[in-house]
């Protein structure tokens, strides 16, 4: 049977979006291949059937829902490998973030499907889903086809836009699944802790992002200062978020946050393909990088192949200095 | 406790990277090197072992790759592997995601580690994926991106960030774990560890030595297909400055500023 089956992740009763954006585009690939969009949900009670329906507005037709833990990968491929067992679907979609990747994993493990990940298109190709996929840094693009099913599409970070194109609640249909033995020992303690202050970024007109090139916790006051002259405020990447030099509630990117300023000044920051998802919409880019080879280059509107340190503080005066005027 | 770190070679960050307009694969010609993702690995296994919470028997590591990636074995065991495994067989050539996972799963298999450790990605597949697909065949709790771990009792206490926030998650033991490069900063081989690293038991094993079906893996065995590699979207390129009188260059950052009114 074909069809796909999306999975949607929740957190506190609300979808996240880039699910959104994933069930309406298995919405969109289902009406052009035929077969349902079906949505799989995996949680506890907060999972209403008034949530759970509420996805027949991006177009889901049928919504499965599983009680297991939530935030952990294993028990959700239990329950995807189930539904596509049960119910034949062709294809599973995931939209961007970490959760996919290790769900479409097992999943390839489990049933022997194909797999493709960071994807930024799918095209419906007589009957059939063809995945695009930028590889390399984004240098070249493949495009690719499955064998057999089912096709397992990976999205990269807001590759799919959120659409309303259903009406009405989705039916929802509870599933009940065995889980496995190693599903079950991994255990969650503690999820979703902020780490740092709570900041905000994503009201913003300009940003000054920070990345491990500022070299040490104390490099961040001169992006703060540079931040401050030009209005502005500060982001970071995760490279220096994890190592607790600047607050998570600053992070830019793949599982931080997405925005698009006026300006986005990049300062010591390498621009891997995860932090790029995040800030690639912002309407100018202006990088500061020492290694001419850094791949922020390949999308910055202005680079600068300099030292930060050198940089930034004559860059904070002169702009003091034009805006005192 | 057994440790096994999965780790790959990598075409040379500095050489640019090639597609074989025939094949449609990677050309991997060139300088090569042991994928520096997983040189954290191989550290948080070292970690461990001299941690004194577990009683680390042997760190072995494991690749999949043609002949030439001896030389990532012997970096690995520079770093501290005590000795290492190579499943190399023309058979494997081309495998996908899906072959690749199912492969070292079987390899490991062999070795019944207590705990698998992996990079939080190879360099050149950019896939994110191995970790969690050898798991499942594994039939072991798995998390990737973990940066901060912590043995006791048999159970792993683990770290990460996911897209809420930051996790923590109980693992039991034996678990296979992808870490992230903020989990450590590796230590450099000594030149006597280099010196000795080729000296290290290395086992070479072919598919039929860990009960690989042919049929699964290389080629054949291919769950997806690349129809095509296209040239990305064309952006046009930036203006580069490159910086020699800094005065210079803030003159004209600023210049640049102020005529797209971001300095208003
Ligand atoms: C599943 C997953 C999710 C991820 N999520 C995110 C995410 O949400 N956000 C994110 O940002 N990353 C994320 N990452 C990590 C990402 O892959 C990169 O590792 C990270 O973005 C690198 O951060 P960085 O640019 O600060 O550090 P690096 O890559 O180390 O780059 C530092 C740069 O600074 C330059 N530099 C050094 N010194 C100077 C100097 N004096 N002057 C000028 N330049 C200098 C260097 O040339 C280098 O290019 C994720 C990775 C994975 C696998
Ligand atoms: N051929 C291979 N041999 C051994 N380990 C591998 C191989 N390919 C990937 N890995 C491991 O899997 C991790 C993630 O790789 P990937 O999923 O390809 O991004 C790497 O950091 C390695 O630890």
């Amino acid at each position: 049977m074909s069809g796909i089956l999306t999975y949607a992740l929740h957190y506190e009763g609300e979808f996240n979006k880039n699910s959104l954006g994933a069930v309406s585009e298995g919405a969109k690939l289902a009406k052009e291949i035929g077969g349902d969009a079906a949505v799989v949900v995996v949680g506890g009670d907060d999972l209403t059937d008034e949530l759970c329906g509420s996805l027949g507005k991006y177009g889901a037709t049928k919504v499965f829902r599983a009680k297991a833990p939530e935030g952990l990968a294993q028990p959700v491929v239990d329950v995807m490998a189930k539904v596509i067992q049960d119910n034949g679907y062709g294809y599973a979609l995931f939209g961007g973030g970490l959760l996919g990747f290790e769900i479409g994993a097992g999943l390839t493990a489990r049933l022997g499907g194909g797999v493709t990940m960071e994807v930024t298109e799918v095209k419906a190709q007589d009957g059939k889903l063809v995945a695009v996929r930028p590889i390399l840094q984004d240098s070249a693009v493949a495009e690719v086809d499955y064998v057999g099913e089912p096709g397992i599409i990976i999205g990269r970070l807001n590759a799919f836009e959120m659409s309303e194109s259903g009406d009405g609640a989705a039916p929802v249909e509870d599933v009940d699944v065995q889980l496995s033995d190693w599903s079950t020992k991994a255990t969650m303690v503690q999820r979703g802790e902020q780490r740092g202050a709570d900041v905000n970024i994503e009201d913003a007109n300009i940003l000054v992002a920070g990345g491990r090139g500022l070299g040490k916790p104390e490099g961040f006051e001169l992006a703060e200062a540079l931040a401050e002259a030009l209005g502005g405020a500060v982001a970071a990447t995760r490279a220096v978020v994890d190592a607790g030099w600047y607050p998570y509630a600053a992070q830019i990117g793949q599982t931080g946050k997405t925005v698009a300023p006026k300006l986005y000044l990049a300062a010591g920051i390498s621009g891997a393909i995860q932090h790029k998802v995040g800030m690639q919409s912002s309407e100018n880019i202006v990088a500061i990088n020492k290694d001419p080879n850094a791949p922020i280059f390949e999308f910055s509107d202005l680079g600068i192949v300099g030292d930060l340190n050198k940089i930034l503080p004559k860059l904070t005066e002169a702009v003091k200095a034009k805006k005192g005027a | 406790m057994k440790i096994c770190v999965l780790v790959k070679e990598v075409p040379d960050a500095a050489v640019e990277k090639r597609i074989d307009p025939n094949s449609k694969r990677l050309d991997r010609s060139g300088e090569k090197n042991l994928n520096p993702f997983d040189t954290h690995a191989i550290e948080a296994a070292m970690q461990i072992k001299e941690g004194g919470k577990a009683d680390v028997e042997e760190v072995v590591a494991v690749t999949m790759g043609p002949e030439s990636a001896v030389r990532a074995l012997h970096k690995a065991v520079s770093l501290g592997a005590d000795r290492s495994v190579q499943l190399t067989d023309d058979a494997l050539a081309d495998s996908d995601v899906c072959a690749t996972g199912y492969a070292l799963a079987q390899t490991l298999k062999a070795e019944q580690p207590d705990l698998v450790l992996l990079g939080q990605q190879s360099d050149d597949g950019e896939c994110y994926t191995i970790g969690a697909v050898v798991a499942d065949h594994l039939h072991m709790p798995s998390l990737t991106q973990v940066i901060k771990m912590d043995v006791e009792d048999g159970k792993l206490r683990c770290e990460r960030q996911a897209e809420y926030g930051y996790d923590t998650v109980e693992v039991e033991l034996p678990a296979v774990i992808s870490v992230g490069d903020a989990i450590n900063e590796p230590r450099y081989p000594s030149l006597k560890a280099i010196m000795g690293a080729k000296k290290k038991p290395l086992d070479a094993k072919a598919i039929g030595d860990v009960g690989i079906e042919a049929g699964r893996v290389g080629g054949e065995g291919k769950r997806t297909t690349v129809l095509a590699i296209n040239p990305p979207p064309q952006k046009e390129a930036g203006q580069i400055i490159e910086d020699e009188d800094t005065d210079d260059t803030v003159e004209k950052i600023v210049a640049w500023l102020e005529e797209r009114k971001l300095l208003a």
